[in-house]
């Protein structure tokens, strides 16, 4: 290595720029200061401070100076790379430079808003942007690739918001492939009685879309389904999908329902009836599914475990049977270009708060089981009763923020519990005139179109408010008025006393939470979820829909609470970037690849199984390893695990790196020792 | 050069075993050739020089030093000072001028700790008065002194300016010949020499390249010591959980060590461009570790890698073997009493 190519850093002409973001940076950092102090850094031609970098006249500032000055390399110190590395990058390419000869130092999140302190402040912004300097020097000119973007889409989670998503896409003329893991599409909406606040009945706004989503020709709905492996990166992913068996010939039912008729068992619905009513065990979940095929639950069927009955099979009227005993599952592999997630929410199990009473107190009802009940096409015909599935109650208590807001469960509020526990007290008031209703709340919260109004409507219906958390749900009586009775124990903050209510029925209002797999479901993406298990999104206020993942779409509960319209603006939202994507056909990706000197390679085969793309090919004849570029997605791996160093990341170069650190080290290094090339 | 035209040649030990001055010996009938060829100026093992003798020279006299040995004492130290400013050439001989080699992996305790176990807790040690090296004390015939025993190893390039670097522990007879006749041809013949700053007698590509042994993708679920496995002739010894430093160190000694069964202790150091050999090769071998399954609970899986990771006993003594004083390491933070002193 030549004496020159050891120290590049003696030829470049570094312009460094200090962005003051308003008074964000300039109200903590001195940035006159660090300016200043840039400009005297070994490489920097010229450094300056502007009001706000992102502006016209601040990218302006970087096109002059690389004109005039003839600068070769850029640095900006400003906020992070997720808000402006593009605006700058193309800066630099408008003055002529390649936009890779650029680093960003980020003064704002990372310094200038997690401290008050001025001098440690400046202290760390200038290593932050002596780090770039130091960094930026060793930059090498790198050309973008374009990629082609596959039009088809997956979304996973048949709910509103992948209904709606998976709609949108298909009326503008793209295929969707839908995956839904319960047998039917629907999700959470399917099983309401009405939606909040308008009243409308949830199963009739929701099953036109249902049915559009199934008859679609663009669309290919796979229930009873999983996405179990994925592949790629944007525009090219390769997916695997579990179609679990159904037991049921697709091709040969009908849906005419004879098999679920005569089907002579009959087991717990746990699903949709949430425990409230019971199904066959060749079933549909609701009337309404899509699609019309049932399934047989092998875990309950006596054929299945007992080797005997088959009525369904002898009564099926199709030719040839639709019944398939034989029936196994299938993976299906499935190649799209972007991926929509919106796999939903659960509820908090209310049985983890035992003073609540929840699978103790019989009369005591989560929010679902509520639901079922009121809903005309449930296991009680739409009748309010206790468990005894006769008894009309005439005093119910509606307990709000159960594991929500909540130091013990959920710290969040959960959204939408104030809105559906009001609408639970309207159908008590609809359904049972002469019933007093309690709702116990800690803040009534109806931030929304019509929903405001929706509680002074409530408040007018007679509902009694009361402004306290619940602290118990007991049956052991005090007073005889309260004998056979629920009491409420609660602190009725407004007069400033305790309070026991003595109810017939308590309806509990857990929180949505992320579903139990959320985790491993952002793992199999590759993509992020918060410590609540919601699915972390680009931006909190400008890119909600996007993930950190190119091509990685969420919509929906599955980022945090939400109710329907909300899910469904998402859901259309995250289909607009897909068909956005699609339109333009093609995306530049990051030219941030690995490659290997095949001169230098001694075909050791630590990296050959490690790339996640399986972009790594060992030359047998050659007994080298190399890097298939187009396959590469810069992640990285291969490049940690290299024992030789001899693959290199672009852009990420180990000289890079080590340049960065001992930027950021400037005032704490000892001077330079004599190190070997 | 003198006045009968041969160039002077020095070597020197600083903290070694002694086996760098028996490889220069162990160039079979080349060695014929370098008494031919070179005055010796200075070479404590095979000659009698005192150091006045060297303080004597001019500056630059000396026209290569090969320096084997990594600076430990003062007398190290000044030595390399002295010897450099006499010599025109100076060659980091060997692995512990190069990168500290073992007597660096003493960079991991401090010195009061190096003297209690080498002087005092040590089962062959009889030291009832518990007599440790002081660097000067008085006796009736006067005062005697010792070099000062630092807290640190270094190399030789974090002490002094070195031109060449020769690695090995010890360097190969072929690879020694080869830089000898380079230097020679430099010398006699004004034939280029190598840029300074140069490895000099490796091939720049990793050990693996000169093995012989058949190489397949890795998947490791336990690591065995030697005596614990007998490996499969003809195949990688790193698939077969052996650890061997092969594809993190420079190759040129044409893989003498796995081809004979025994995992590459890695003296020949890092390949060029790699700033850690240890962290390479830990990185590499933690990237090749299988253990457990997709969908795994994630804290048995933590149990099952730290399983795997138990069976290398002593991480610092294989990875850094050759490289403690001039990884990024370069030593341990050591704090606190129990004969650990602050560290230097």
């Amino acid at each position: 290595m030549s004496e020159e190519q050891k120290h590049p850093e003696q030829n470049e002409r570094v312009g460094v720029y200090i962005c003051h973001c308003g008074t964000n940076i300039a109200n903590v950092v001195d940035v006159e200061d660090v300016a200043e102090w840039a400009g005297k850094q070994p490489n920097v031609e010229i450094a300056r401070e502007y009001k706000f970098m992102c502006s016209s006249l601040g990218q302006d500032l970087i096109e002059e100076d690389i004109r005039e000055k003839g600068l070769t390399r850029v640095v900006v110190s400003s906020c992070s790379p997720h808000m402006h590395e593009k605006t700058f990058r193309t800066a630099c390419e408008r003055g002529g430079l390649n936009p890779f000869l650029f680093e960003m130092a980020n003064i704002r999140e990372h310094d200038s808003w997690i401290t008050n302190d001025k001098v440690a402040a400046t202290q760390k912004a200038k290593a932050l942007t002596n780090a770039a300097i130091e960094r930026v020097v060793h930059h090498q000119p790198l050309e973008q690739l374009p990629v082609e973007i596959n039009p088809n889409t997956l979304v996973v989670g048949g709910g509103i918001a992948g209904i709606t998503a998976a709609l949108e896409l298909a009326n503008g003329g793209h295929h969707v492939y839908l995956v839904e893991r319960e047998p039917s599409i629907g999700g959470h909406m399917a099983q309401l009685d009405k939606t909040f606040p308008t009243l409308d009945c949830s199963a009739c706004i929701l099953t036109p879309k249902m049915v559009d989503a199934g008859q679609h020709p663009n669309i290919t709905l796979l229930t009873w389904s999983e996405v179990e492996k994925v592949d790629g990166y944007i525009g090219n992913f390769t997916v695997s999908v579990r179609k679990k068996a159904r037991y049921i010939n697709e091709d040969h039912c009908t849906g005419c329902g004879i098999c679920i008729e005569k089907c002579p068992f009959k087991v717990i619905d746990d699903v949709f009836e949430v425990g409230m009513g019971e199904r066959k065990v060749v079933y549909r979940p609701f009337p309404q599914a899509v699609p019309k095929f049932p399934v047989i639950d092998k875990e309950n069927c006596v054929y299945f475990q007992r080797g005997k009955c088959k009525a369904c099979q002898i009564f099926c009227p199709t030719e040839p049977n639709s019944i398939d005993f034989e029936q196994e599952d299938e993976i299906l592999s499935i190649s799209v270009g972007n991926i929509i997630l919106a796999t939903g929410f659960q509820l908090f199990d209310t049985a983890k708060i035992p003073q609540y009473g929840y699978g103790r107190l019989p009369n005591v009802f989560t929010s679902l089981e509520f639901e079922r009940m009121v809903n005309a096409s449930g296991p009680t015909d739409g009748k309010i009763v206790l468990r005894d599935k006769q008894t009309e109650p005439k005093t119910v208590a509606i307990i709000h923020c159960v594991g929500s807001r909540d130091e013990n469960y959920h710290k969040y509020c959960s959204k939408i519990c104030c809105m559906y526990s009001l609408k639970f007290a309207h159908l008590v008031h609809e359904r049972i005139p002469d019933a007093d209703v309690y709702n116990c709340y800690i803040d009534m919260r109806t931030p929304g179109k019509g929903y405001e109004e929706f509680y002074h409507r409530l408040l007018e219906e007679g509902t009694h408010f009361i402004r306290g958390k619940v602290a118990e749900v007991t049956n052991a009586a005090r007073i005889p008025e309260e004998k056979g009775k629920l009491i409420v124990q609660v602190e009725d903050t407004l007069i400033g006393r305790q309070r026991r209510i003595p109810v017939d029925m308590v309806l509990l209002s857990p929180a949505m939470e992320a579903q139990p797999d959320s985790k491993e479901i952002s793992q199999l993406f590759k993509m992020g979820c918060d410590f609540d298990g919601f699915f972390t999104e680009r931006h909190p206020k400008l890119d909600p829909v996007a993930t950190m993942t190119e091509g990685i779409f969420i919509a929906g509960a599955c980022q945090g609470p939400k109710d329907v319209p909300d899910s469904v603006a998402q859901g259309a939202a995250a289909s607009a970037r897909v068909a956005g994507l699609i339109n333009i056909g093609t995306v530049m990706m990051e030219p941030v690849r690995a490659s290997i000197n095949q001169d230098d390679c001694s075909g050791c085969r630590i990296c050959n199984n490690m790339c996640p793309y399986n972009a790594i090919i060992f030359h047998e004849d050659r007994h080298v390893s190399e890097v298939i570029t187009a396959l590469c997605q810069g992640c990285g791996t291969c490049v940690a695990a290299c024992p030789s160093g001899i693959i290199s990341g672009a852009h990420f170069t180990n000289i890079q790196l080590l340049s960065q650190i001992e930027g950021i080290l400037w005032d704490v290094r000892p001077a330079k020792e004599k190190v070997p090339a | 050069m003198t006045e009968n035209g041969k160039p002077k040649l020095a070597m020197y030990w600083a903290a070694s075993c002694g086996g760098c001055e028996i490889s220069v010996l162990n160039i079979h009938e080349h060695i014929l050739t370098v008494d031919e060829i070179f005055d010796i100026a200075f070479f404590p093992c095979i000659a009698d020089f005192k150091v006045h003798h060297v303080e004597s020279y001019p500056d630059g006299y000396i026209d290569v030093c090969l320096w084997n040995g990594a600076i430990r004492n003062s007398e190290g130290e000044h030595m390399a000072h002295l010897l450099r400013q006499k010599s025109k050439v100076m060659v980091a001989y060997g692995s512990c001028a190069y990168e500290g080699c073992i007597p660096a992996l003493s960079n991991l305790t401090s010195k009061e700790a190096t003297f209690n176990t080498v002087y005092i807790d040590n089962p062959t040690i009889d030291n009832p008065e518990g007599i440790i090296p002081l660097t000067s004390v008085n006796v009736p015939e006067g005062e005697l002194t010792l070099p000062e025993f630092y807290h640190t190893v270094k190399s030789l390039d974090q002490v002094i300016d070195v031109d060449y670097y020769l690695p090995g522990c010890p360097p190969e007879p072929p690879q020694i010949w080869a830089v000898l006749q380079v230097i020679v041809a430099g010398l006699l013949e004004g034939a280029p020499l190598p840029p300074k700053g140069s490895v000099v007698g490796v091939t720049n590509v990793a050990v693996c390249e000169e093995c012989k042994l058949k190489k397949g993708e890795k998947e490791i679920s336990r690591f065995y010591r030697p005596y614990e496995i007998v490996p499969e002739p003809d195949v990688c010894l790193l698939e077969q959980g052996i650890v061997c430093m092969g594809p993190a160190t420079n190759g040129g000694c044409g893989a003498l060590c796995p081809q004979v069964g025994i995992g590459c202790r890695g003296c020949y150091g890092p390949l060029p461009g790699v700033e850690d050999q240890g962290a390479k090769m830990l990185s590499a071998i933690a990237s090749v570790i299988g253990a457990g399954e997709v969908g795994m609970e994630e804290r048995e899986l933590e149990q099952r890698i730290q399983a795997v990771v138990d069976t290398i006993p002593d991480p610092a003594g294989t990875f850094y073997r050759f490289s403690m004083a001039h990884s990024l390491l370069r030593r341990a933070k050591v704090n606190g009493s129990n004969g650990k002193g602050e560290a230097k």
